[in-house]
């Protein structure tokens, strides 16, 4: 709790910070829109060749899309500036989160809180209100309450690989950006129809790093797809539980990181 | 003959700044392995939909992704070369201590970003690209001649690629700071290098004009000339005209610049 008022008092500090360049502030915002959204111009793209990508129409792929690019986008705007934690203990300034009396992950998280981030949001926010209009679906009311449960429980998971991609940089330090082949290549997997990937892979993010549980495998329930890989029936509303597993086990990287973490010194 | 010592010690300085950092090159090649192996996958989705796209077939579109990958930290696709510590220069003021140096200061960065791109290629790019080499079905050259040429192209590129991002950088003398532009840069470079897809399987009006723009010097025509697909001297041309053009440019607003603008002091 009171690493969530922490977090909050921080975040709005920075928020106050960078509102005041407004024009910097507009452009930073649709600047990271743009950035963000290259991803799916380049979708656009392969499917003004085509009718269908591994057998999935637009509309399911930019599902798909909008289900992954918003739920990293939440955790992105949330723990995002995790990624310059290696930094922080490389200039030794990481020493001083640690004597504040506030917990380090509520600090380290909201630093440089970034309000531009809500650019990948919008735009992801905008592809999921098309694609939930476009997609020939017959909708169940256990359909509809899904594609939330998907967001919040696919920015959990996220989240989980951003503390556990910090928790990785307190021994790896310089390395940080191997987090990245994790987070953003991780949103970049997702965008795509299982189909498309080797089944080792599939096997490997479904039982293994399972970010397939941010969508892949509860969009092919809403989709009426089937899973390259066999999985139980109960497996498309498990989101949730793998979130919360994936949280405990991040949260417990993280301890275990910050108990070994041994100063510059400098 | 003295200066060219001169720029070939910058170039050399660029490239072992880079090297210093083994662990975090360690982790750029794992990222652009992962990021090939995510890309290649749904490039083979992509051309077993539309067989031949762009003249390419799937053993050429899966080394375009390798080679992309290859080139991304080479050519500083998305920025982060010389012209970061350029902006940052021009930003704090420092940048008249450089324009007091009895060098040319367009080829006093060019050297260092050159070695820098050197160094990115060795260590970085080429590491990612065996791997795609031993793992998927490359369409690669079995003669020496076309490697030859090819080695002419990523030279070119580099300097292409470089001369974009000092004019970029040179804007800075009036915009005080280089955050929106290097978005520009990112923005632009990530989408008409080709890394989002292939500029030859880009939709046909868009594909014509996005290929005589100073970014298809980048990966595309280096790919095209590797596999065959494009005259090597026609290459060398473009690129050269590319280079000529940018450079020029960059040196008229450079005279511009230390002309008419004062210098930013603290």
């Amino acid at each position: 709790m009171e690493g969530l008022r922490a977090y909050g008092l921080i975040a709005g500090m920075w928020v106050r910070s960078g509102m005041t360049y407004r024009a910097s502030f507009v452009f930073t915002v649709f600047g990271n829109l743009l950035v963000t959204g290259l991803d799916f111009v380049g979708i656009l793209l392969m499917f003004s060749q085509v009718d269908s990508l591994g057998g999935w129409t637009l509309p399911e792929i930019a599902l798909l899309y909008a289900l992954s690019v918003t739920s990293f986008g939440i955790a992105d705007l949330l723990l995002g500036s995790m990624d310059v934690l290696g930094a922080r203990m490389r200039d030794g300034s990481f020493d001083i989160l640690l004597v504040r009396p506030v917990p380090v992950l509520a600090q380290v998280g909201a630093d440089r809180f970034a309000v531009r981030r809500l650019g990948r949001i919008t735009q992801g926010a905008v592809v999921l209100g098309w694609a939930l209009v476009a997609v020939d679906v017959d909708w169940s009311a256990v359909k509809v309450l899904l594609v939330p449960v998907m967001v919040v429980s696919g920015a959990a998971i996220f989240s989980a690989v951003f503390v556990a991609g910090a928790a990785f940089q307190i021994f790896a330090q310089d390395a940080a950006e191997v987090q990245n082949a994790f987070t953003y290549g991780g949103t970049t997997l997702l965008q795509y129809p299982p189909s498309v990937f080797g089944k080792d892979l599939v096997r490997g993010v479904t039982f293994m790093l399972p970010l397939a549980f941010v969508n892949w495998v509860p969009a092919a329930y809403v989709l009426d797809r089937p899973y390259p890989i066999g999985l139980p029936g109960w497996a498309a509303f498990a989101s949730p539980l793998v979130a919360v597993g994936c949280c405990a086990l991040a949260g417990l990287a993280w301890r275990t990181g910050l108990r070994s973490y041994r100063s510059t010194g400098s | 003959m003295g200066s060219a010592r001169l720029y070939l010690a910058v170039a050399v300085g660029g490239f072992r700044r880079y090297a210093s950092y083994r662990a975090a090159t360690a982790a750029g090649v794992f990222t652009n392995t992962v990021f090939g192996l995510i890309l290649v996958y749904t490039y083979l989705a992509l051309w077993e939909e539309r067989p031949g796209l762009g003249g390419y077939d799937q053993a050429q579109a899966v080394t375009y992704v390798w080679l992309g990958q290859c080139l991304y930290a080479t050519l500083a696709i998305q920025g982060g070369g010389a012209e970061k510590d350029l902006m940052e220069r021009i930003r704090t003021g420092e940048i008249a201590v450089d324009l007091y140096r009895p060098v040319d200061l367009q080829l006093w960065w060019l050297a260092g970003d050159v070695g820098r791109a050197a160094f990115q290629m060795l260590g970085r790019g080429v590491v990612p690209f065996v791997f795609g080499s031993l793992f998927f079905t490359m369409a690669l050259p079995t003669e020496i001649t076309p490697w030859l040429a090819f080695a002419v192209t990523l030279l070119l590129a580099a300097v292409v690629s470089f001369a974009i991002r000092y004019l970029a950088a040179l804007s800075v003398f009036w915009l005080m700071d280089g955050t929106g532009v290097s978005q520009v840069l990112m923005i632009t470079g990530v989408f008409f290098s080709g890394m989002v897809l292939p500029l030859n399987a880009f939709p046909d009006g868009l594909g014509d004009a996005v290929q005589v723009l100073p970014w298809a010097a980048q990966i595309q025509v280096p790919a095209d000339v590797l596999m065959g697909e494009r005259d090597p001297l026609g290459a060398f041309a473009f690129q050269a005209a590319w280079a000529v053009a940018l450079l020029a440019a960059g040196r008229l607003l450079q005279s511009v610049a230390t002309r008419r603008v004062v210098v930013q002091g603290g």
